[in-house]
């Protein structure tokens, strides 16, 4: 049907979370349909993000500079760390604008059977971070999974004999919420209701 | 895409009815889609031709993982790259739906879609209810525990969503543990956090199966007829604490005889403590014998005794005529239980789909039930009235 480049293009796209081959057939289509409004551009965009863009070393979230923005913002409260499992978790979270603290990304979850360990989560750098800063208060944010709140669970106990409160989200979501699918209200509840561990 | 039906708008009842069922590269079906109306569903075909298949289709449309309990690859039409999908229209209490499941392309997980919109498992868990009777099952009281407390958890979870949920994050706690358990020097904290989610979700597991067997053996101690009465009992450790202590102690009792246990589980390379080791006691109550002391064929009956029994506590408890996938079943009975079992089914007011190698074996069950032939992956004619079958092709039915 279409050309060996255009058949690259729509399998890339389908690649995409959310994109079957129809929808990436579609978007395809409409790129070309677009192409200096559109497609030039976003050619651009993700060729700049693809060699600027990169993993804050303090925290995890993805930024252009290093230590990215949020960590370097002094108006934050230095005193309040929240743990999430990724990056989109930090987003959402900033996005409901209901959290003024840092962040520690862990960038994923204790899964034995996927071979993820406590060292592959940092979970001593996080423990070493609380340790020297400023950090009274923790904040779980991990997915009400089992994964999460394993993972919630081990943090937990790890920093049990620092001095810092720890508590985790009030999850009022079903089993498996992710913070990414939530609306800014509910997270910020969520925040707000926050219980020990 | 209801409007395209032709029949009117389904009328909310009590009866849960598919109205159209749409395949994609599931099993040996390239395409099909089956238009019935609400009445009972009989197939009938020689072995291998794909009755089997469309019943589990339809157990596809019910929380977890189908009738024969395939692996989400397995379920694919061979040369379809692993993508399927199963759509139907579906007439329930709150109206007409349309839903759909299937692997969609760039994705291993599961999708869910209702109406058209992606939804998760919990958004849909309440709409399709379904029970079903395979030949698969036939030993399930001659053999091992796991099959019986398989077929009781499928009964509890069609009318507890949540018994699914807990059964599922018990269930993979578990296998992170063990996983842990294998390896040298397996972290303690680790095994901590999840033995805490083992006690959770094990104790809310034991208690759904409490309340679950309490209302079935009800419904089964109760019963007249050519399917016998039946008594249930749970035997299980977690289970019979519960007799005794509330959840939260029993979650701590749970807890405490995990941690207990590590050294011996990590040698057994399995978890020795828990409700997955639960088993249940089936008695023939008229004869007083353990169902596995029973005949085939009245150990048949037991089985369609309780399969009923829980489609009667679903309309008792939900108000809601499950789905009811009898796979092969009436090939066994006496033409006695046979008619008795139409009889019920009708009257249950539940759609229920069966199958059987010829309609002679479902005489008595002509002007009450749709019929239809099925050979070599297609659905040859409705063989009654009323209905229509449109062999399409095309792209899958779930993206729009
Ligand atoms: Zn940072």
């Amino acid at each position: 049907m279409a050309g060996a480049e255009i058949e690259a293009l729509i399998q890339l796209l389908a690649r995409l979370p959310g994109l079957g081959p129809r929808s990436a057939r579609r978007a395809a289509l409409h790129l070309l349909d677009k192409r200096e409004t559109l497609m030039s551009p976003l050619a651009q965009a993700l060729s700049t993000a693809a060699t600027s863009i990169k993993a804050c070393t303090v925290c995890g979230n993805f930024d252009t500079v290093e230590p990215c923005a949020i960590c370097q913002d002094r108006a934050r409260d230095d005193s309040i760390l929240c743990i999430v499992s990724d990056v989109a978790s930090l987003w959402a979270l900033e996005r409901a604008q209901g959290y003024r603290g840092r962040y520690h990304v862990l960038g994923g979850l204790l899964s034995a059977l996927d071979g993820i360990g406590p060292a592959d989560l940092g979970v001593d750098d996080l423990v070493s971070r609380v340790q020297a800063g400023a950090i009274r208060e923790v904040i779980l944010a991990t997915p009400a999974t089992v994964d999460g709140q394993t993972t919630a669970h081990y943090i937990a106990d790890r920093l049990s004999g620092l001095d810092v409160s720890v508590s985790g989200l009030a999850h009022g979501v079903p089993v498996g919420g992710e913070l990414d699918y939530l609306d800014d209200g509910t997270i910020n509840a969520a925040l707000k209701a926050r219980r020990g561990l | 895409m209801s409007r395209v039906l032709a029949q009117p708008e389904g009328l909310p009842g009590r009866r849960l009815s598919i109205r159209r069922l749409t395949l994609t590269d599931f099993r040996c079906y390239r395409h099909l889609r089956l238009e019935t109306d609400s009445r009972p569903v009989v197939l009938t075909g020689a072995n291998g031709a794909g009755k089997t298949n469309l019943l589990e289709a339809l157990s596809f449309l019910a929380p977890g993982r189908g009738l024969r309990r395939a692996t989400l690859a397995q379920v694919a039409r061979r040369d379809s790259a692993g993508i399927w999908a199963v759509a139907a229209v579906l007439d329930g209490p709150s109206g007409r739906v349309e839903i759909g499941t299937g692997i969609e392309p760039g994705s291993t997980r599961r999708a869910l879609r209702l109406d058209g919109e992606p939804v998760k498992a919990g958004d849909v868990a309440g709409l399709v209810a379904a029970l079903w009777l395979t030949p698969a099952m036939d030993r399930v009281f001659m053999e091992g525990a796991s099959g019986r407390r398989r077929f009781l958890d499928r009964l509890i979870l069609a009318i507890d969503h949540g018994h699914a949920a807990h059964a599922g994050a018990y269930d993979h706690a578990m296998r992170e543990r063990n996983r842990v358990l294998k390896e040298q020097g397996a972290d303690p904290g680790w095994l901590t956090a999840l033995e805490a989610a083992m006690a959770k979700h094990g104790v809310a597991m034991a208690a759904a199966r409490r309340r679950g067997v309490a209302q079935l053996d009800r419904m089964c101690a109760a019963r007249q007829g050519v399917f016998p009465a039946a008594r249930l009992a749970l035997m299980g450790d977690v289970e019979h604490w519960l007799d005794e202590m509330d959840e939260a102690e029993a979650e701590a009792r749970l807890t405490k005889a995990l941690v207990q246990s590590r050294s011996r589980d990590a040698g057994a390379g399995a978890t020795t403590i828990g409700p997955h080791r639960t088993d249940l006691d089936v008695r023939h109550a008229a004869k007083n014998l353990n169902a596995s002391d029973c005949s085939t064929g009245e150990q048949k009956a037991v089985l369609i005794s309780m399969v009923l029994s829980q489609a009667r506590v679903l309309l008792t408890e939900k108000g809601l005529a499950p789905l009811m996938l009898l796979d092969e079943v009436v090939a066994h009975l006496d033409q006695t239980r046979r008619l008795a079992l139409f009889d019920e089914l009708v009257e249950l007011d539940a759609q229920s789909w069966m199958t059987g190698a010829d309609q002679s074996l479902f005489d008595g069950f002509e002007g009450r039930a749709q019929f239809f032939q099925v050979a070599d992956a297609t659905i040859l004619n409705p063989v009654a009235d009323a209905t229509n079958i449109h062999k399409e092709t095309g792209n899958l039915t779930h993206e729009h």
